[in-house]
């Protein structure tokens, strides 16, 4: 491929103008300038071509060259992404900081996967079978919690003509050699790359049915995301935005991770690198770093780079999920991420959309969730492998109605609403159960009944009619005062302060509480309604509501989130027995 | 600034025509632009010299360079400008600072030329304001306890090293009393480590700056205080400089020279009319309310630059403050401050009538890191406890007061009562203290523990009996407070996080909140889009 050179024409912010570009194609990566600088190609007129730099353009003048790389923006894969952390366009953030120092310096240029480093191929394929795009070669134990499989690339397809044996290899070394029709032979090494703008190819979309199980108890059981799925956490500052995303991607049973900062702060990532190689995954009791990809592009870093990051975060999401995995992304905050592209489509001087976002903010919105999904993949036999979405938005003024939340809410799912009356009281999660939604209730229903409980979905939706009650009863309460209510209502009314306070309210910074495992959500809610249904009988009877409120079972229901994971079956059965017990002593036949 | 010493090279200089031209093509004069064409050479983000035909020097940078035309700011405005004898020099230099532990004790004005009469400092480096973003691996998680001796603070919304902790107050509000002491008092347990303040005043009038002289020096502050001056009727534009400078050298006594610094940045709403009048001259696609789409990320090139590094000495704290535009929380300038600060310390408007000084509304009032700066060893054991129990315990009594306002106080519980003369308690003992007073840690959890025990122990919930055996006035008394703390378990409620009793079902509507009344204080301010009424100073 020709490199065209051009000379920039004129500066303004992270936005450069070339002359010279003929030939030169959209979105390739150019560099600029004396000093290298990375760009991308983002419009083509004539002999023009418009840039958006990812780094810092301070200092440059007119006349610089702009040299053509010829290939888009492009991730490097291979074993070895996982327990890094990069900047928006792939750089590892400790190499830019062994080369650069503590502050991030532009022109630097380093490799995102390690060259030298030598894995442990096995090989895993038959020599002389006929192999296609994600076909498995071989398999390289990156970390201990997963295993790398190494694939043909999407587009390469022939007979395999030679693998190479259980050895360790760099992944520029090639492992195989694969015999196209027309008799050239391709050599296949560990890496891959791929444009981060361009989905990976995939057989065909599944759809979801198996919940991705977070052990956040207003999630799983009240507003269930899909493994596939994608789900939206609007809220304003302060309401526990980072402080989910952090629980999701320390808690999710995904067996991959991909965390992006995209414009946050660079405090919060810090403290990700600081927690997650000390936290251990529930399922593996592995360090969860180990199964994490870190992308952290904070608030100050270049905001074209920002742009870039989470094209960066879904595609190395999709490499994974082609082997097979279930992959969750999260994105903190796909606001900033749309903030980017109004700032370059401002500088482009576009016709301005809704409070001066770009026209397009909303398909490319739809876009990238898109890219998300339960997935059946190319190469093999019934191989399955799945991306959850969850992105946060961060709506100015927490106001939703503002163009990003309202677009990314008619793509995505489930719907987490953060509330901030609700963080002002310090409940949290701070998740409105009244607004909030999922649509994959039914698509997880028959997963939850066959592996947790044949109740499940009615419990949960007796326990959403309570919580609906009670919204109904505190206007009444609004006018006349509780005591006015007749004792049913008040016994709904604690039924589902109980639900409020002891199920829904969950503390990240427990250490039993911050981990819910699905059968205790269920076993609690189902407690719970039982106490509900004997107190309403009890009233019903003639017993006073505070007499029942003073009731030892109750103290220990406030205690159930703190039950030790291994103990909960045992102690929980226990306590039904006591309930019973206690409200029969009161006179009511049970 | 001393440019003589600039000597027009860069690195990139060699490609370039001689930087000694003077340009005398203004095309075009607009708001704090102008525009020069037929030039060659320009770099993106240079320093421009400007000579009016009066011949009065004046300072710019190249916000667009073109072949043969560059847009320019001018930062000292554009005033006696023409497009006929002014003339302009390409510098070839960005916007630089020299920087030395000289400047310690020294006034700089917003573009930093030493304004207080002494010599220009002899720098140790020049380096360019803009800085460069830390690296988020080189970062240190901020932990260090600060002690300000202001209970609002140190006991409910804790300050730690390397934070950015914002004062959204309004106009009226003594926000610069409680920056001030704020100043004053700051300091780290045990250690006496050097420090320094650095104060950047944006648009702000001079009596406040000589309210801030004046304090630093009464206090001995000034020999380690670094001051950049921007006052009101400096020219706006500069304002968008003024702040880097000032970060820039407190980044070099920071992470250079070791120094814990404190910068306190006011007005930052200043700063953002500043950001949006270049915006508006340039005829930019305007985001919310006028102010550019790209605010949040200009706003985070100075927040961001608080800190830590592993494995150096030294830290910058930063205390921006910004009054709120009609006490308007929902604004964009403290919207997007919130969205990247670490935290926000709320002023209310009803406290201050009330005479109660700091008039901080603890409700909406966070620190995001707090929780890894408190606790044994850092504080006291008990104080997350004592804080979330305060914090519960004056959220319900706020909302008694609602109550009371429409069934009056006699039809309240015994229990209810207790609460709501908590809450004037709180308000009176622990919110209000003297302009001098300097409380230590323990003296603000005593005083906490003091106003706790006026409420029932059955009801304080968050805290755990260990706790209250040791600390509860009522049973330390006859106890050493050294007494190892083996009594009940925890109890299931001091975990929790909630108020207990006083969260309802959320709003069915939007999520933007309704006047409620109550703690928060005027209210009914219009939204950008005019569409909705909100209340004023209530966080989220």
């Amino acid at each position: 491929m020709s490199l065209h050179e051009g000379s920039i024409e004129n500066i303004a912010g992270p936005v450069v103008r070339a002359r010279g570009m003929r030939g030169a194609r959209m979105y390739d990566v150019v560099r600029v300038a004396n000093e290298g600088l990375i760009g991308e190609i983002i419009r083509l007129e004539g002999d023009f071509a418009t840039i958006q730099v990812y780094e810092d353009t301070a200092g440059i003048t007119p006349g610089e060259p702009v040299v053509n790389t010829g290939a888009p923006l492009s991730v490097e894969l291979a074993p070895g992404l996982l327990t890094s952390i990069y900047d928006g366009i792939q750089r590892p953030l400790p190499l830019i900081k062994a080369q650069a120092g503590d502050f991030i310096a532009r022109g630097v240029s380093v490799s995102p996967i390690d060259h030298d480093r030598k894995w442990l191929f096995e090989p895993a394929a038959t020599v002389g079978g006929q192999v296609g795009g994600g076909d498995v070669l071989g398999n390289v134990q990156e970390t201990n919690s997963v295993l790398h499989r190494v694939m043909v690339p999407p587009q390469t397809k022939g007979k395999l003509a030679w693998l190479a044996d259980k050895g360790e290899f760099t992944v520029d070394e090639p492992v195989a050699r694969i015999a196209a029709e027309d008799g050239s032979e391709t050599e296949l090494a560990m890496l891959q790359k791929w444009p981060v703008r361009i989905g990976r190819p995939f057989a065909k979309k599944l759809d979801p049915t198996v919940p991705l199980i977070t052990g956040q108890r207003i999630f799983d059981t009240f507003f269930p995301i899909a493994k596939g799925g994608t789900a939206a956490i609007p809220g304003g500052f302060g309401t526990g935005k980072t402080v989910s995303q952090h629980q999701l991607a320390k808690w999710s049973d995904a067996q991959i991770v991909v965390y992006i900062g995209c414009g946050e702060r660079g405090n919060e990532m810090t403290d990700v690198l600081r927690e997650f190689p000390e936290l251990e995954d529930p399922k593996s009791g592995e360090p969860l770093m180990n199964r994490t990809v870190l992308i952290a592009n904070t608030s100050n870093m270049p905001v074209a780079a920002r742009e870039a990051s989470v094209y960066t975060g879904i595609t190395i999401a999709e490499y994974y999920r082609d082997m097979g995995y279930d992959v969750a992304l999260m994105a903190d905050s796909t606001s900033r991420w749309a903030e980017a592209m109004r700032e370059i489509s401002g500088r482009l001087e576009e016709m301005p959309g809704e409070e001066g976002y770009p026209a397009y903010l909303a398909s490319r919105l739809a876009d990238f969730y898109e890219r998300a999904g339960r997935v059946a993949l190319r190469g093999g036999k019934d191989r399955e492998g799945s991306i959850s979405v969850i992105g946060a938005v961060s709506p100015p003024g927490g106001d939703f109605s503002e163009p990003v939340t309202q677009n990314t809410l008619r793509i995505v799912k489930v719907f987490w609403a953060l509330d901030s009356d609700l963080a002002d009281r310090r409940h949290f999660p701070s998740v409105n159960w009244l607004r909030s939604y999922s649509l994959y209730l039914s698509d997880v229903k028959g997963w939850w009944h066959e592996k947790v409980g044949p109740e499940w979905l009615h419990l949960r939706n007796r326990a959403m009619a309570l919580l609906q009650k009670e919204s109904e009863l505190q206007e009444i309460i609004q006018l006349v005062g509780p005591d006015a209510l007749p004792p049913r209502e008040q016994a709904a009314l604690e039924g589902a302060r109980i639900i409020r306070e002891d199920f829904l309210q969950q503390n990240a910074f427990h250490d039993v509480d911050t981990y819910c495992p699905e059968r205790k959500q269920y076993r609690m809610l189902e407690i719970m309604l039982g106490f509900y249904d004997l107190m309403s009988k009890a009233v019903g009877a003639g017993v006073h509501i505070e007499e029942i409120k003073s009731l030892k079972s109750k103290e220990a229901i406030s205690r159930m989130p703190l039950v030790p994971n291994g103990e909960y079956e045992k102690r929980f059965d226990e306590m039904e027995r006591a309930m019973a017990d206690e409200i029969r002593a009161l006179g009511v036949g049970t | 600034m001393s440019e003589k010493k600039v000597s027009g090279k860069t690195k990139n200089a060699g490609a370039r025509i001689d930087k000694s031209v003077e340009y005398t093509s203004v095309g075009e004069v607009s708001g704090p632009l102008i525009v020069v064409e037929n030039v060659s050479g320009v770099a993106y983000g240079e320093v421009v010299k400007i000579k009016t035909s009066a011949g009065e020097e004046r300072l710019g940078q190249v916000l667009e360079a073109g072949e043969s035309r560059a847009v320019v700011q001018v930062f000292e405005g554009t005033r006696g400008l023409d497009t006929k004898g002014t003339s302009v020099r390409f510098t070839g230099e960005t916007m630089k600072i020299g920087v030395s532990e000289e400047a310690l004790g020294r006034v700089f004005d917003g573009t930093g030329r030493a304004i207080d009469g002494g010599p220009e400092i002899i720098p140790d480096e020049r380096r360019e304001i803009n800085g460069e973003p830390i690296n988020p691996s080189a970062r240190q998680y901020p932990r260090d306890f600060i002690e300000t001796g202001i209970s609002t603070i140190d006991g409910q919304n804790t300050l730690v090293r390397g934070q950015k902790l914002p004062i959204f107050s309004g106009s009226g509000l003594p926000h610069n009393d409680l920056a001030t002491q704020i100043a004053r008092q700051a300091k780290t347990k045990g250690q006496a480590e050097e420090f320094a303040v650095v104060f950047c005043a944006m648009g702000i009038t001079a009596e406040e700056a000589n309210f801030f002289i004046k304090d630093f020096e009464r206090t001995g502050a000034l020999e380690r205080a670094v001051l950049f001056l921007n006052l009101a009727n400096d020219p706006a534009i500069e304002r968008i400089i003024t702040p880097r400078m000032a970060l820039t050298t407190a980044e070099y006594l920071a992470f250079d020279r070791g120094m814990h610094v404190l910068v306190i940045l006011t007005d930052m709403t200043n700063y953002c009319e500043a950001l949006r009048e270049i915006a508006a001259a340039r005829e930019e696609v305007p985001g919310r309310r006028g102010y550019p789409g790209y605010m949040y990320t200009d706003l985070s090139s100075i927040y961001e630059r608080a800190g830590r590094i592993e494995g150096r000495e030294g830290s910058i704290t930063q205390m921006p403050i910004l009054t709120m535009p009609d006490d308007d929380i929902t604004h964009p300038i403290p919207d997007l401050t919130g969205y990247i600060t670490e935290g926000q310390i709320v002023l209310s408007r009803e406290l201050h009538r009330k005479d109660i000084y700091p008039p901080v509304d603890v409700l909406p009032c966070l620190s995001r890191l707090m929780k890894q700066g408190i606790g044994k060893g850092r504080t006291r054991e008990d104080h997350d406890a004592v804080s979330n129990q305060l914090y519960a315990a004056y959220a319900e009594g706020c909302d008694l007061r609602d109550l009371v306002a429409v069934v009056g106080e006699e039809a309240l519980t015994e229990r209810d009562r207790a609460f709501l003369k908590f809450a004037d308690l709180f308000e009176g003992r622990f919110i209000k203290q003297g302009h001098d007073e300097d409380r230590s840690i323990e003296r603000t959890l005593e005083i906490g523990w003091e106003l706790l025990s006026t409420i029932p122990i059955s009801e304080l919930k968050k805290i755990d009996d260990k706790y209250i055996s040791k600390y509860h006035p009522s049973k330390a008394k006859a106890e050493q407070p050294a007494q190892p703390h083996e009594t009940a378990p925890p109890k299931a409620e001091g975990e929790k996080d909630s108020p207990h009793e006083t969260a309802v079902a959320p709003k069915k509507d939007d999520g933007r909140k309704k006047t409620d009344s109550g703690k928060k204080t005027d209210s009914g301010k219009k939204t950008d889009s005019g569409k909705k009424t909100e209340p004023a100073v209530k966080g989220r």
